[in-house]
């Protein structure tokens, strides 16, 4: 177990790759405090899932792209762990339409939950990793925020901007041995990209050297290790996890 | 008075490893004692913590001498 006696925050973790990354950190040793938005349900089978596997766990609602509810939530995080050791920015949402079409409400809401929600969220916590003189963020990006896609320019400004928030924030915190990656994970098969049309989806997969979809698990095994100890020499950086899309 | 700058001078000396005769009131956190930017965001945190306030962004900012870190705690009691 490579993250034993670490405490995590995960966000957007009740589903899809949060879901994942909470239950992969529990099983390399981490307690995890779980974020959802919605859905409390799947959030508190999470809970039961990581307790199962004998780590500590809770549930915590909160709207990342609000500050208030941020505040608490990484306060209560805080309290119940005592420290703080690892944040996963995974929370997001997709709302997409063609540049034409879109809404100003599509782009600001996907803005405010992919993009500012990491900023509100990484602020909160940076205190506490700052006295601890350690930390490890990780923010989960996308492949497309790299490559651009057609149908999401909300989603894809959102997340070049959370890579490019990444390299300013590992280079602000690396004097206090904080470390701050991000992973861009590429056609991963979970709710949200069950979204997409078969058309879309066949598309992608011609994309896709390794020829296949990706699993939440293939993010989460990477996540695990960037939060480990041993990955201190590694900050600033971009993971792209996509079967070798964008290469 | 004289309390408040000998907590302030202590965590000023812990935290920017300068030695005491060095922590004057008119003493410039960055030009004086040698901090940069990060560090007078820590000590402002950890002020914040030994006297049991909270230290708003925007004051924090003003915060630039020994003598304003000292000043502002006072002002706040």
């Amino acid at each position: 177990m490579i993250l034993a006696g670490k405490a995590a925050l995960v966000t957007g973790a009740s589903r899809g790759i949060g879901r994942e990354i909470a239950l992969e950190l529990a099983r390399q040793g981490a307690n995890v405090a779980v974020n959802f938005a919605g859905s409390e349900a799947k959030a508190n089978e999470v809970v039961d899932e990581i307790k199962a596997i004998g780590r500590e766990a809770f549930a915590i609602k909160c709207d990342v792209s609000n500050v208030e509810e941020v505040t608490e939530m990484v306060k209560k995080t805080i309290d119940g762990f005592g420290k703080l050791d690892i944040l996963v920015n995974n929370a997001g949402i997709t709302k997409d339409n063609l540049l034409m079409r879109m809404k100003e409400e599509e782009w600001d809401d996907v803005i405010n939950i992919n993009l500012k929600g990491v900023f509100l969220v990484t602020k909160a916590v940076t205190r506490q990793m700052m006295k601890q003189r350690v930390g490890r963020i990780i923010n989960i990006a996308s492949i497309v925020g790299v490559s651009g896609n057609p149908g999401q320019a909300n989603y894809v400004a959102a997340k070049a901007g959370v890579i490019g928030l990444t390299k300013t924030t590992a280079k602000e915190l690396a004097t206090r041995k904080i470390t701050v990656n991000a992973i861009a994970p590429g056609f991963i098969t979970t709710d949200m990209t069950d979204k997409l049309s078969e058309e879309v989806k066949a598309e992608m997969l011609k994309q896709i050297p390794l020829a296949r979809l990706g699993e939440p698990k293939d993010i989460a095994k990477l996540t695990t290790f960037i939060a480990s100890d041993d990955s201190s020499y590694i900050t600033g950086q971009t993971f792209h996890v996509d079967g070798g899309m964008v290469m | 008075m004289a309390d408040v700058l000998e907590r302030v001078t202590k965590i000023i000396v812990d935290r920017l490893g300068v030695d005491e005769s060095q922590v004057k009131l008119e003493a410039s956190f960055k030009d004086d004692l040698g901090a940069d930017s990060l560090d007078v965001v820590e000590l402002v945190m950890e002020l914040e913590d030994e006297f049991d306030m909270e230290i708003s962004d925007e004051d924090a900012e003003k915060i630039g001498t020994v003598g304003d870190a000292v000043n502002y705690i006072n002002s706040t009691k």
